[in-house]
């Protein structure tokens, strides 16, 4: 856990509001990431939580408000520096995103040969193999995106993103639509991306193992703002009632 | 008959209509600026594709797939519906020229049928269901799986890799397809002579040249690059325009076929009066 707070923060939001529409989906959210941290972003389906890290890569432009990655202003950047920004954010889609016209090993080759570009055919083919070890995944090289279960596509599109060695990432429901099992394997593996990258991470999640596996703080959405922040022990012994109704176990007798 | 307000419930009266009215001109208003904002889009998109086109870097490999895609994909159907029209058209047409003492015309007539309309239209508006419509669905479920955001974080142009590529491939493919349709109608047109006559090869292909101009074959070919063009920029605008839900995918491809089918037969209007101008 990273208890230095006189870092400077690797992310920056500062009064982020956007709408679509006469819909208001974040109204006004403050929020820093520190160097090597993971940050839980909490909330019911529907408060913006996925907007807001599509805010941070850009996919999506804020209508007001500031957005400061790695020192920079994301919406004031033109293409090719938002490009340079890009290369060292990772973004784990919900969907896992795989390009479906693409083997495992197109895919993971895909964003190294973009943003690596100095690298031999010889240096690709060890990152790649390398990568996919991390993930546990080493047989499926060959493989279309269609022939692997949900856990194994989770696995390879988080390969595809920590490839290029992100500084900081991006989690968008990491273990939605996972078994258990998986969804804890995937949980383990956001802990040891961090340690062996020191990444930064913001993980969207409503998954309450998933948020006690990986969270060094939480940041808890209602209504499109920060309803509260704070660590994940706050969270446990929180007597408010929108906060205990997530934290609170069902035991079955 | 008129009916009459009391005049006690006149505020209210006057209170609901204006609302009524006011919902209806709100209703009015939203389409004409989602009119003006779907016109917005598709001339921004236009032009970043025309920008891309042009810039460094082009996707000479996706270019190459989509080639061999639209083509090769293609190729039977095209072929079997060249034939097919050719043979057709001899059929028909003979009875008729017969009536008029003609028959020696009728190579020569169904020849620059095929050239000038039959041959690119059929072979644009096959296409416009066939690869409008997979454009729309691949593009669109890409949009739908998040694949064209991937594609942003990781630093590609969505634009130059999955758009200008295809758009290329489509306006260089179907004029090709085209020539080919053109050929096997020709070839179809001699079936349907020896059917119920006999009509040597060489002696049809003579006739059915005999009155073929250069400037038949000029505007024909031209027009199908622009055929090529509209049903590439037309599928391409539709399924990257997706919506994110999967029914989007369906509709991107459903309206991608409509609208090209509509676009190409507007274009061979235009095209048919330009070269009447050019030609008087």
């Amino acid at each position: 856990m990273i208890e230095n707070t006189t870092i400077k923060p690797v992310i920056d939001i500062q009064n982020l509001k956007i709408s679509f529409g006469s819909l208001n989906v974040l109204n006004d959210v403050s929020l820093q990431l520190k160097s090597q941290e993971n940050l839980v972003v909490l909330g019911k389906s529907g408060t913006g939580k996925s907007v807001l890290i599509k805010c941070i890569a850009r996919l999506l432009k804020a209508d007001q408000g500031t957005i400061t990655v790695l020192g920079e202003e994301v919406n004031a950047l033109k293409t090719e520096d938002l490009n340079e920004i890009r290369k060292k954010i990772g973004f784990l889609f919900q969907s896992g995103a795989l390009y479906d016209s693409m083997t495992v090993k197109e895919n993971l080759e895909f964003p190294l040969r973009r943003i690596k570009k100095d690298l031999t055919q010889s240096e690709i083919d060890a990152k790649v193999t390398e990568t996919l070890a991390n993930v546990g995944l080493e047989d499926v090289l060959n493989k279309m995106p269609s022939e692997l279960s949900g856990g194994m596509r989770k696995r390879i599109s988080l390969a595809r993103t920590i490839i290029v060695d992100p500084e900081i990432m991006l989690y968008d429901e990491p273990t939605t639509g996972l078994d258990p099992i998986t969804a804890e394997e995937i949980s383990e593996l956001i802990n040891d991306i961090q340690k062996k990258y020191k990444t930064a991470s913001i993980i969207i999640t409503h998954d309450m193992e998933c948020v006690r596996t990986v969270a060094d703080r939480i940041i808890m959405l209602k209504d499109g703002d920060v309803y509260k922040e704070g660590s994940l022990l706050e969270f446990e012994n929180s007597t408010d009632s929108y906060v205990s109704s997530f934290f609170k176990t069902k035991k079955i007798q | 008959m008129k009916k009459i307000v009391p005049i006690k419930n006149l505020k209210k009266y006057a209170i609901d209509k204006t609302i009524k009215v006011s919902e209806k001109s709100i209703e009015k208003t939203s389409k004409i600026s989602a009119f003006l904002v779907d016109t917005a889009n598709v001339f921004l998109f236009l032009t970043r594709v025309f920008k891309n086109t042009f810039s460094r870097g082009f996707e000479f490999k996706e270019f190459l797939k989509h080639c061999f895609q639209i083509g090769n994909k293609s190729f039977a159907l095209i072929s079997i519906t060249g034939t097919i029209i050719g043979l057709v058209l001899t059929i028909q047409s003979r009875p008729i020229l017969i009536k008029f003492g003609a028959l020696n015309m009728l190579p020569n007539m169904v020849a620059i049928s095929l050239i000038r309309e039959m041959g690119p239209v059929i072979t644009a508006l096959i296409c416009a269901g066939k690869i409008g419509s997979s454009m729309g669905a691949e593009l669109g479920s890409m949009r739908v799986t998040e694949q064209i955001d991937a594609l942003e974080v990781s630093s590609a142009n969505p634009i130059k890799y999955l758009i200008v590529p295809r758009v290329l491939a489509a306006t260089l493919m179907i004029p090709l397809l085209s020539i080919f349709a053109i050929t096997m109608g020709i070839l179809g047109g001699w079936i349907g002579a020896n059917i119920k006559g006999d009509l040597n090869f060489v002696l049809y292909i003579s006739q059915a040249f005999g009155k073929v101009e250069f400037m038949d074959l000029i505007p024909a070919i031209t027009k199908t690059f622009f055929f090529g063009a509209v049903i590439g920029l037309v599928g391409c605008y539709k399924g990257y325009n997706a919506g994110r839900g999967t029914e989007s995918v369906g509709i991107a491809a459903n309206t991608a076929v409509v609208t090209a089918s509509f676009l190409v037969i507007l274009v061979d209007l235009i095209a048919v009066q330009i070269t009447d101008l050019i030609l008087q």
